[in-house]
């Protein structure tokens, strides 16, 4: 790339490339984008897909989208909330506790239990979602948000991630010295440990917060009172009546799209405030 | 390749057990073992609720079948026999099989490419492109798709005023004939910016005094790519490939949400784990479709088993 001669500017061709690249990625959003300020007859008029036109309709958009069937898209956004905060405080608290036994204790069973952690994320997971929905059934707690919340808090690939973390990150001399100082273990992992390890923690929360945000088959399957659903299911709720021209008199496209815009703000504001974190945070996972 | 050895295991044997605690200083093991288990209790906990005893459950209802007359019954292999004879099963097997062949290369070659470029430029372009480039995967799956949706369709969509424009017949990428391309672009969409993010970690990471010194030996920066870079990385593009292989052969979400949109492209048979989830949830055939589960989870296992084998061969020619 830097084979060319100096007068043409460095890496022209990469950057050109990383400008398409930009232009890929960011269709879908820019066409979300602006889909979301039109009303439906601009959305259905079949030109200028791309560009805004027929006027300035997004606060209107937005309001219809709340107000729809009794403020049941609030509903379904308050449980993603729910599913992805629980699920996903829980599994980082299980994770980070799990990955910093396997990294600094030598106890017996370990590397096999461990052993075992690491063949489980070859496992396919949605193919533990029909089991866990017959057992599901039979304790009773089928369509309850439990059968949502309770699965999320299995992340294998959060321990493995934390075991990595806690191994680079934590000096064994320094948990020795608060031991000699006397410090219980639990005090130790408290105030010696945790800190350390924040930027892995940070990671493995965005990580599972996203991924229970995000999750479509495991509430698909477990839920069946609408007033349960996420995002995810509810939005794929109305593009099912929406195919089927079942939204009593009402378009419901312009709703779906608004809805899919304000789904997704959080979480993209989300990664791009904790940037620093995450993207160390994955490095040392990947390195190893 | 993926696994890791722990640091420790050589001196495991050194660990005298039950020492008694010396007073005020180090603890006894006995101790240490126990607190061990302790901070992974919670998390053993979890896994053996919504891992192991599903997957046991699972494997107790394959082997048995339930008719309205007979009751539940003692089948023996019989579930699996009629999976793998089943051409409803074969055929989604086929195609997620198919598929992974094709969209796993594709991304991987997008996001080594991205995160080439990434590590070579550096500027406010490039640390726009790398927070673009993954922003997709800040996206639910669901409303990727959603979007992609949209924009193949000859109502909403661009590609019909663009080919217009061409006089040309706009392509309908959800027809049956075009739903694999169609998914394709989805996908790599969808995961190339994660991957992206861990080959460029892994980049970052290699010192950079190795490109000075084969810079001083003449080298271009294609040959440091090739001969230096895309070498040192292969533990990372191996980590990719695996979590790819069995993520695509799992494929549900995206021909899921992209089904009402298709006007029936996306049969119930589609893919196995769409397959799968009709016959439990629709017609309730727990016991069969536990049997589909895990025969697609023994085709996964084998997919990553094959191909840890032949990356292994590979990996020795590197070295």
């Amino acid at each position: 790339m830097s084979d060319t001669p100096r007068r043409i500017p460095r890496h022209i061709w990469g950057k050109l490339l990383l400008l398409a690249l930009i232009c890929y990625f960011l269709v879908p959003v820019w066409w979300l984008l602006v889909a979301s300020t039109k009303n439906a007859e601009g959305l259905f008029s079949g030109s200028g897909a791309l560009w805004f036109k027929g006027g300035f309709h997004f606060f209107e958009n937005l309001h219809d989208l709340f107000a729809y069937n009794n403020g049941e898209f609030l509903t379904w956004l308050g449980n993603s909330v729910l599913y992805a905060l629980t699920g996903g405080i829980g599994c980082t608290i299980i994770s980070v506790l799990a990955g910093y036994g396997f990294a600094k204790f030598r106890f017996r069973g370990r590397n096999l239990v461990f052993a075992a952690v690491l063949g489980s994320v070859v496992v396919p997971l949605t193919s533990l979602v029909i089991p866990t929905f017959v057992m599901m059934t039979n304790i009773g707690l089928i369509d309850t948000i439990w059968a949502v919340i309770l699965p999320s808090l299995l992340s294998p690939f959060a321990v493995y991630l934390m075991r990595v973390y806690a191994a680079a990150s934590i000096p064994d001399e320094l948990l020795d010295a608060a031991r000699i100082d006397g410090a219980g273990e639990l005090r130790t992992f408290f105030r010696v440990a945790l800190p350390l390890m924040r930027p892995g923690v940070i990671t493995v929360l965005l990580l599972s917060v996203v991924s229970t945000w995000n999750n479509f088959f495991l509430p698909l399957v477990m839920l069946s009172t609408s007033k349960l659903y996420p995002l995810t299911v509810g939005i794929t709720l109305w593009t099912t009546l929406a195919s089927s021209n079942n939204g009593g008199g009402q378009s419901l496209w312009n709703l779906i799209i608004v809805g899919s815009l304000v789904s997704i703000v959080p979480l993209v504001i989300a990664f791009l405030t904790l940037q620093k974190y995450w993207r160390g945070g994955l490095a040392v996972g990947s390195l190893k | 390749m993926v696994s890791i050895t722990p640091p420790t295991a050589l001196s495991d044997g050194a660990v005298v057990p039950d020492t008694p605690a010396a007073p005020g200083g180090r603890r006894g093991s006995a101790r240490r073992h126990w607190v061990g288990w302790f901070f992974i209790f919670p998390f053993l906990v979890v896994f053996l609720a919504f891992l192991v005893a599903p997957l046991a459950y699972a494997a107790y209802l394959s082997l048995y079948t339930k008719g309205l007359a007979t009751g539940t019954t003692f089948a023996g292999i019989d579930n699996y026999k009629r999976a793998f004879t089943d051409p409803s099963f074969l055929h989604g097997l086929w195609f997620v099989l198919k598929f992974s062949l094709v969209v796993i290369p594709l991304q991987v070659f997008v996001a080594l490419a991205a995160a080439l470029l990434l590590d070579e430029i550096v500027g406010r372009l490039a640390r726009f492109a790398r927070l673009i480039i993954f922003l997709p995967y800040a996206i639910p799956v669901v409303l990727g798709s959603l979007m992609w949706g949209f924009l193949y369709s000859p109502s909403f969509g661009p590609i019909e005023q663009i080919s217009t424009l061409f006089n040309v017949q706009a392509p309908f990428l959800l027809s049956q004939g075009n739903i694999f391309y169609g998914l394709l672009n989805v996908v790599t969409w969808q995961w190339a910016g994660y991957y992206m993010i861990i080959i460029y970690a892994a980049l970052q990471g290699i010192d950079t005094s190795i490109y000075e010194a084969a810079r001083t030996d003449g080298a271009s920066s294609k040959q440091i790519a090739f001969r230096i870079k895309i070498p040192m990385i292969t533990p990372a593009l191996a980590l990719i490939l695996v979590f790819a292989l069995i993520g695509t052969l799992q494929f549900f979400v995206e021909p899921k949400v992209l089904g009402p949109i298709a006007n029936g492209t996306v049969t119930p048979d589609f893919t196995p784990n769409i397959y799968a989830v009709t016959l439990a949830l629709q017609y309730a055939q727990f016991n069969y479709a536990s049997a589909i589960s895990f025969s697609l989870g023994f085709v996964v296992f084998l997919a990553v088993a094959i191909f840890m084998f032949v990356t292994r061969k590979r990996g020795s020619l590197f070295t």
